[in-house]
């Protein structure tokens, strides 16, 4: 009898572990299972029959390729801005110190704590009221200003981490202000700002609720999933559901092994004293 | 010198002594360094002792670039660098907290400096330097792979190898172990000569700043105590914290009335003593009568004290013995306890805790210290030598 205990005991957190994956997981699996899916019917989500015609052929529809391309285009834009504003941001506030600093670090939340609903229809109140005409552009400004925050908050902790005194150890190895940036700051702060560029990426991917409003006859994929569930999905959206999912596992999963190559190569290298450098 | 870059050449011209005029840094309303001037002449050995928080650091870093002085001024040579940035001072820096760049190995970490001033091939350099700290197998290794005395040798050779006018080493061996810091002080003090380095040495090691400087200051509180060759401090320190920093000192507290002659006479508990004028750092009020440990010798009766010599009587309460002397604690008649070292050469009897003793000096090793009024005896009732706080 103890001896299961024992055995339960020792086992419970990675059993707990497996379900919860499995729970995430599973409404991915049945998207990539439809994606190989050729339905009876437009309102079928059954699995009736294998094909790959989905794969060879995922613009069956051309608006919705249309609008996956607008999508990746905004969210792109949206990522490149949000990504250097919102690094300089992080950066000023973290090594300045200056009046209204702890104001803005509490403004930085407010996008992130705003409900969406809230924030998409006082954005469309303001570009009404200024008379901007809603389409790509709005949907691109509205997606800049949430992911900022997140990108603030992301390469703030970074930095926030990151001792002083090596900054001031390359200023003391006469490295200026610029190379003690590019060859000490940055390579220890690049981790943080690559992950919050991804973030950002699949925060304006995958908006819904805010583009919705600010779109004016603009569609994004997420608009264009939307619009076709009332009429019944093709099945190429799983195409691109899975597709977008297998890239990020992609995109993760090359980090971490570059990661791990970069640091058997240490190892490795330093088995090796005298190797080439 | 031939075949560097004219860069270089520009830097190693000599330049000159290392002066501080009137610096001072205040952190708010807090001061940290207080009206400090000193000069250090060009490739002198110059240590700085100090307790933890007096403001070592700080005087370092503004001596850097890496703070800048509420006022006064740093001068190189005749050149006034007080706002000149870190990077343009012809000065590097092993800090207490090693800060090793986490992301370049050994190597490239040594090689920064030298990158930085243009150098094209540094290996020779760097590995030369890697040997010398025993680190040559580490090279490509990065600082989280190495213990913490492996960092701190890579942060010292770090700025040892760019040769700077002044190196400034805030407790650079404070991690090692006592044979290997032997070692270590010894390449230090041999590429400080053979260079011509100014070195300023932040150390909590007694021992280490006394053996390896010319020039030793002790600083409390934001100032400089005391500043001379290590010999004169300990012999004849000029208060009663730089007394008890270096070394031990018992510290009687006596009046003095004006000198006599060639002498100070003091009164200390009602017995009077006498001191050189020329050992004074104070001969009238309120002041301490102080003498070393090792400078006081037991006796078992007064009859047995030479001539010229001056004693107390007491009991002895401990005695240690520590192998190359014995430590006794020795109780006076009005109550303090005052310690004496004498060394085990064989002559003389041990004094068994509970004899009556006792103790006297050559007024010649004695000295005067000012002291405030009302302040009593200070005598260090440690029988072991003050080991240096960690910071
Ligand atoms: N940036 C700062 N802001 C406020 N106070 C500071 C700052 N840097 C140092 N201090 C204060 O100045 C005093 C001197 O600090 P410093 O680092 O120079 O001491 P230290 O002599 O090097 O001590 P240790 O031997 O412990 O290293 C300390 O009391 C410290 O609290
Ligand atoms: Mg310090």
């Amino acid at each position: 009898m103890t001896r299961v205990w024992r055995w339960l005991a020792d086992r419970w957190v990675m059993g707990v572990a497996l379900l919860v994956l499995g729970y995430l997981s599973l409404p991915i699996m049945v998207v990539a299972g439809l994606s190989f899916n050729r339905p009876s019917s437009r309102l079928s989500y059954d699995f009736d029959e294998f094909t790959l015609d989905n794969w060879r052929n995922p613009c069956a529809t051309s608006d919705m390729c249309d609008a996956v391309v607008r999508s990746v285009q905004i969210g792109f834009i949206a990522t490149v801005v949000a990504t250097v504003v919102g690094t300089l941001m992080a950066f000023a506030l973290v090594r300045h110190r200056f009046r209204g600093r702890s104001g803005i670090n509490l403004l930085i939340f407010l996008p992130m704590a705003t409900p969406e609903l809230v924030m998409g229809t006082s954005l469309l109140a303001l570009f009404v009221s200024a008379g901007v005409p809603q389409g790509f552009w709005t949907v691109v400004i509205a997606h800049v200003m949430f992911c900022v925050s997140f990108v603030v908050v992301t390469v703030k902790a970074r930095l926030a981490g990151m001792d002083r005194r090596l900054e001031e150890a390359a200023m003391d190895l006469y490295a200026s202000e610029w190379q003690t940036f590019r060859l000490v700051t940055l390579p220890l702060v690049l981790p943080g700002i690559v992950a919050a560029a991804l973030l950002a990426f699949s925060l304006s991917f995958d908006d819904f609720i805010i583009t919705n409003f600010n779109a004016g006859t603009t569609v994004t994929f997420p608009m264009y999933v939307w619009g076709a569930a009332q009429r019944g999905i093709p099945p190429q959206v799983n195409v691109i559901g899975t597709a977008m999912f297998v890239i990020a596992l992609l995109l993760v999963g090359v980090s971490s092994l570059r990661g791990r190559r970069a640091r058997r190569a240490r190892i490795m290298s330093a088995v090796r004293p005298n190797g080439p450098s | 010198m031939i075949g560097m870059g004219a860069k270089l050449r520009e830097r190693d011209a000599p330049a000159g002594d290392l002066r501080l005029a009137n610096l001072t840094k205040r952190f708010g309303i807090f001061t940290a360094v207080d009206d400090l001037s000193l000069t250090i002449p060009q490739g002198s050995f110059f240590a700085l002792l100090g307790s933890s928080g007096c403001g070592k650091t700080t005087t370092l870093r503004m001596i850097a670039g890496l703070e800048e002085p509420t006022s006064g001024q740093v001068l190189l040579g005749a050149r006034d660098v007080t706002r000149l940035r870190p990077y343009k001072r012809p000065v590097n820096t092993v800090f207490q907290s090693y800060a090793l760049f986490p992301h370049l190995d050994v190597h490239q970490n040594v090689a920064f400096g030298l990158r930085r001033r243009g150098k094209r091939s540094t290996d020779d350099d760097v590995m030369g330097m890697l040997e010398l700290v025993q680190l040559r197998d580490y090279a490509r290794h990065y600082p989280a792979q190495l213990s913490g005395g492996q960092q701190q040798r890579v942060a010292l050779v770090r700025a040892l190898v760019n040769h700077p006018q002044v190196l400034l080493l805030d407790e650079p061996l404070g991690a090692l172990d006592l044979k290997l810091r032997r070692q270590m002080q010894i390449e230090l003090k041999r590429i400080q000569t053979e260079v011509g380095i100014t070195f300023v040495h932040v150390t909590h090691d007694q021992e280490e700043a006394m053996t390896m400087a010319d020039t030793v200051a002790v600083m409390n509180a934001g100032r400089i105590e005391q500043l001379g060759a290590p010999a004169e401090l300990y012999e004849f320190p000029a208060t009663a914290f730089v007394a008890n920093f270096l070394g031990q000192s018992n510290l009687l507290a006596a009046e003095a009335a004006g000198p006599a002659g060639s002498d100070v006479p003091v009164t200390a508990h009602g017995a009077r003593f006498s001191v050189p004028a020329d050992r004074a750092r104070s001969d009238r009020g309120a002041v301490y009568l102080g003498v070393r440990p090792e400078k006081l010798h037991l006796v078992g009766s007064a009859a047995q004290v030479p001539s010229g010599h001056q004693h107390v009587e007491g009991v002895v309460t401990d005695a240690s013995y520590v192998g190359v002397s014995t430590q006794y604690l020795v109780r006076t008649g009005w109550g303090s306890e005052i310690s004496a070292f004498t060394a085990n050469s064989g002559t003389g009897g041990q004094h068994p805790v509970g004899t009556p003793v006792v103790a006297h000096w050559d007024p010649r090793h004695a000295f005067l210290l000012p002291r405030e009024p009302g302040q009593d005896d200070r005598t260090t009732p440690l029988l072991d030598e003050p080991v240096g706080a960690p910071s």
